[in-house]
């Protein structure tokens, strides 16, 4: 946990970017659809339903697969050399360069400054029933959890499993699944963070709430 | 000083009326630049603002002016008012409402299902109601209920008169209501459609109740349209006499919708107005179109730019129609014919001009006889409804083989399952329980005898017996006896991707594959790839047993819709048919059924007069053969727009057949695959009890486009899918197509059992 917070917000202020590798899935020959400093669209609507840019077309087996951006940014360091070329699978193609707008650099910052508790399980979750009650009464940022406290119910197979917490004690910051939800294994359920880091916390995300542009 | 300011007063209350006037004349014409209308109207807001400044004389002078003036326009306006014009007089705000013609039209009433805003859908109004006559100086009083759409008077809450699923399942209960009390219903349609959400009870499946409850409602039902949008106008339009106003319309789509369709407009592109008139012309939507197709059965007269609120004379002869109409179809059902011809007669002799008094006094009270004759009646109108409007490709001698057939089968039927069966069912039954009375006492006494002669003689082990081909050798009529069929999309040397690949991981998937032995099934996720209907004809029937009846009724263009004879003649060569769908005898794993199929190749599977003669047809051949009637839905688009509202009377007419098919003791299931929305589902393919469907399917009302401009809301990309569906209670599972054969025939041993053929 020793992290410097103020060289993490340097870093993001200086770099506000994140790289995403277009890579192709299989092998192929590729058709480029998108040129180099090119502004491409994510998934949109209420539903992430609408398909973003089109960025290549992979042909393989005659099977024309078109596969569209994942994510906004702008596309650098495209590869014309294998345009209408046959490539291997995992081929990069080209980057998305992402501009990562507040909540996703809070975001980013709390993963690393959190103590996180994953999903054991594909399962559904549910918050314990007295730290959902507490969670009620006070903000969630009051509410601390200790080693061995009961927090997370699991629901698998009509089964419910009680997990206790096991980590540092701390202030419960962040509820990141919605009760009820089936959360992947691995995916984040909880952030707590430790009661000396608590304030600093706030503050860094205060400010970068009030300073940053976008 | 005090006759100036009476003047003054006068003459504004003049400009305000000649304010309305013009306002009305632009309504209709939908613009301002109309004879310079638009200058009159600002004349007349001057005249309005200067009252006080302008000299009384000088004032009126003006005022005749613009009268004048405006009296030539609307008589110009009148002469010659053009479809889409007469659906602007519909949605004008100074149109007549239902409200108007409760207080107007009858002696008194009580709002019922809640008031004003405080309503479970104020689109809905639903009111007990007095109507009365006058016989001879004496006062006759009616209770009717009365059940409409109200589009005015808070506009806003009321949502344009179009009903929520809430609004019409308010309807149906207080039809039932009539219906315990045994008093006629009055409906009064003002929608301009049904509003399409899928909220529970879901819009179209509401719809295709209601018209499944009134397909045999115990009471006489007369429904007046003024606006009759499609579905929603069906949701409460059955009835025994339907009356039109003059200026009223009448359509399976709004003209704005049938334009957007026919010229391809994108969603949010603006329709241009030529397009939207040119469909409004096409669509036959007039009260006389309506009157000539026999959709509708009498035009009750409006005035020449039609009525409005304050139209007195419109209203009392709007009463005496209603309770002319309701008296003919009370009158129908009466024992004594004598009585009832001069009784139809004198008021057929009544003319044009309303009467003061009625010649006679017409008890609406039924007995049970009556009601039965009153249902023969409903049935039979409806069954008529459409005639005419579509080809039957056949000579007189092959119409009288197909006469002496069908009185043939019937005859046998008959005789096999409504005489000797139940006759049979009723020894058997007998039978069955001496047989096991008895046999607790008998088996004490022989079963140590019968072990002993089983050990001393031991039985011969029989061979199975021979079962000989029945009569001819009857052929597919899509494949051979030795051929598999194999789907057309299989021929292709390529592969596919799932498109759940990147959410499940699937691989790509080989064409022969996938149309071939996984049967159009990713193996990986379970994602369904449309197939042909061929594959369902020759996969999910036992070989052989798929006998196509009534191929011989064609699809036409009964409207003379512009450019669609050779649409519709592209699709005929395309799909070497005569209508999107077939109706045949088939067999599942040696069940017996008649099955109706609409296919999506022909004209997006959508339903016209030809589709739903030969669906009214199905129910009437597995009636006669005591089978069970399965409607696959390949897909279907809806109703026909090109054949106007009598693709939409096929709507009450299928659900009537339908619900006569049911109370015989007939199963109908009903399967969708695909894309299945409007008309059918929310007639009698939504009113059956046992629905279900296959993974592949999307079930509703509207498509999300429709939804999205008529709701201003966005749909979830799953809004319609089989899952949704499920949950809202609008089918009974969701199949598998690998499982299909084995679940239809599971579900007709289930839902039929011993019943299967003869309930």
């Amino acid at each position: 946990m020793d992290i410097n917070l103020n060289d993490l917000l340097r870093r993001y202020r200086s770099h506000p970017f994140e790289d995403y590798p277009v890579e192709t899935p299989h092998t192929g020959v590729v058709f480029l659809k998108v040129k180099e400093g090119q502004t491409v669209k994510g998934p949109g609507g209420e539903w992430l339903h609408r398909p973003g840019t089109m960025l290549y077309v992979i042909e393989r087996e005659r099977n024309v697969k078109r596969t569209t951006a994942l994510w906004s940014g702008q596309v650098s360091g495209i590869r014309l050399d294998i345009e209408g070329q046959f490539v291997e699978a995992g081929e990069l193609l080209f980057s998305i360069r992402h501009q990562l707008d507040k909540e996703e650099i809070i975001d980013r910052i709390l993963t690393q400054v959190l103590y996180i508790l994953p999903a054991p399980q594909r399962a559904r979750y549910f918050l314990a029933p007295e730290i959902s009650a507490r969670m009620e009464k006070q903000p969630k940022e009051g509410v601390s959890v200790e080693s061995g406290d009961d927090v997370l119910i699991m629901s698998l197979m009509k089964r419910d499993t009680v997990i206790s917490y096991e980590g540092v004690p701390g202030a419960l910051y962040k509820v990141y699944f919605k009760p009820g939800d089936t959360v992947e294994q691995g995916s984040p359920l909880l952030g707590i963070c430790p009661p000396d880091k608590l304030r600093y916390v706030q503050k860094v995300i205060q400010r970068i709430r009030t300073e940053w542009e976008k | 000083m005090r006759t100036d300011r009476v003047h003054m007063a006068d003459s504004g209350k003049l400009l305000s009326q000649l304010a309305d006037r013009i306002s009305y004349l632009i309504d209709i014409k939908g613009n301002s630049e109309y004879g310079n209308i638009g200058d009159l109207l600002g004349r007349v807001q001057g005249l309005r603002q200067s009252l006080f400044e302008i000299k009384e004389a000088d004032l009126f002078e003006k005022i005749d002016r613009i009268e004048d003036r405006v009296s030539f326009l609307e008589d110009r306006v009148a002469e010659k008012l053009s479809p889409a014009e007469i659906v602007n007089i519909v949605r004008s705000p100074q149109r007549f409402t239902l409200m108007d013609i409760l207080e107007n039209v009858y002696d008194s009433y009580t709002e019922l299902g809640g008031e004003g805003d405080c309503n479970i859908d104020p689109a809905i109004m639903v009111a007990r109601a007095t109507i009365s006559r006058r016989v001879k100086n004496k006062l006759y009083s009616h209770q009717v209920m009365v059940i409409g759409h109200e589009k005015g008077r808070g506009e806003e809450y009321r949502n344009g008169g179009c009903a929520r699923p809430w609004g019409n399942d308010k309807a149906l209960r207080y039809m039932r209501v009539a219906e315990t009390e045994g008093i006629p219903i009055h409906f009064y349609i003002f929608t301009p459609g049904s509003y399409p959400i899928e909220d529970y009870p879901g819009a179209a499946q509401q719809i295709a109740r209601n018209l499944y409850v009134m397909a045999k409602l115990k009471v006489p039902m007369v429904s007046f349209i003024s606006e009759g949008g499609s579905g929603g106008a069906e949701a409460i339009g059955v009835s025994g006499l339907r009356l039109m106003g003059s200026k009223s319309y009448y359509s399976v789509i709004s003209p704005e919708g049938a334009a957007a369709i026919e010229g391809k407009i994108r969603e949010g592109e603006k329709v241009p107005r030529e397009l939207v008139e040119h469909c409004a012309a096409q669509l036959k939507i007039t009260a006389e179109d309506n009157l000539k197709l026999g959709t509708v059965d009498r035009i009750i007269e409006e005035p020449p730019l039609g009525a409005r609120r304050d139209d007195f004379p419109f209203f009392r002869r709007l009463r005496y129609e209603m309770l002319r109409a309701t008296d003919e179809v009370v009158l129908k059902t009466k024992n004594f014919r004598a009585f009832r011809a001069y009784a139809l007669k004198r008021q057929a002799e009544e003319g044009k001009e309303v009467p003061e008094d009625f010649d006679l006094f017409i008890s609406w009270n039924l007995t049970d006889l009556e009601i039965e004759r009153l249902l023969e009646f409903r049935l039979k109108k409806y069954m008529e409804l459409g005639k005419g409007y579509f080809l039957e490709n056949r000579n007189v001698l092959t119409e009288g083989i197909r006469k002496t057939k069908i009185f043939a089968s019937k005859t046998y039927y008959d005789l096999r399952y409504g005489l000797l069966r139940p006759h049979q069912r009723n020894v058997q039954k007998v039978i069955e329980e001496v047989s096991s009375e008895g046999s607790v006492f008998l088996r004490k006494v022989t079963e140590p005898v019968r072990a002993a002669y089983d050990f001393v003689f031991p039985q011969p082990e029989r061979p199975g017996r021979v079962v000989r081909s029945e009569g001819p050798e009857r052929k597919s009529i899509f494949a051979e006896e030795w051929e598999s069929y194999v789907s057309p999309l299989a021929n292709e040397d390529c592969t596919v991707t799932c498109p759940n690949a990147s959410k499940y991981g699937c691989l790509d998937l080989w064409v022969p594959d996938l149309y071939g032995e996984f049967c159009g099934v990713c193996p990986n996720c379970g994602h369904h790839f449309p197939l042909e209907y061929q594959w369902y004809l020759e996969n999910l029937f036992d070989k052989n047993s798929v006998h196509e009846f009534n191929d011989h009724i064609a699809s036409c263009n009964p409207l003379g819709f512009q450019g669609y004879n050779a649409r519709l003649k592209k699709d005929m060569k395309r799909t070497g048919r005569n209508s999107s769908m077939i109706t045949f005898d088939a067999e599942v794993c040696g069940i017996r059924l008649v099955v109706a199929m609409l296919f999506s190749n022909f004209r997006g599977g959508t339903v016209g007069t030809a589709e739903g003669e030969k669906f009214v047809r199905a129910c009437d051949v597995a009636g006669t053969t005591r089978r069970p009637l399965l409607a696959y839905i390949h897909s279907t688009g809806g109703i026909r727009i090109h054949e106007g509202t009598l693709g939409v009377v096929q709507m009450p007419k299928c659900t009537l057949a339908v619900r006569e098919y049911n109370d015989n003791g007939g199963l109908y299931i009903v399967v969708y695959d695909n894309n299945s929305y409007a008309g059918p589902v929310a007639s009698f393919l939504g009113c059956s009890l046992y629905q279900f469907g296959m993974r592949s399917s999307r079930i509703g009302f509207a498509g999300p486009r429709v939804i999205r401009e008529t709701t201003g809301q966005d749909v979830p990309p799953d809004y319609h899918s089989a899952k949704n569906a499920l949950k809202r209670g609008h089918i009974q599972g969701i199949w598998d197509r690998r499982e299909f054969k084995k679940n239809l025939h599971d579900a007709l041993m289930t839902l039929g059992g011993p019943n299967l053929y003869y309930k």
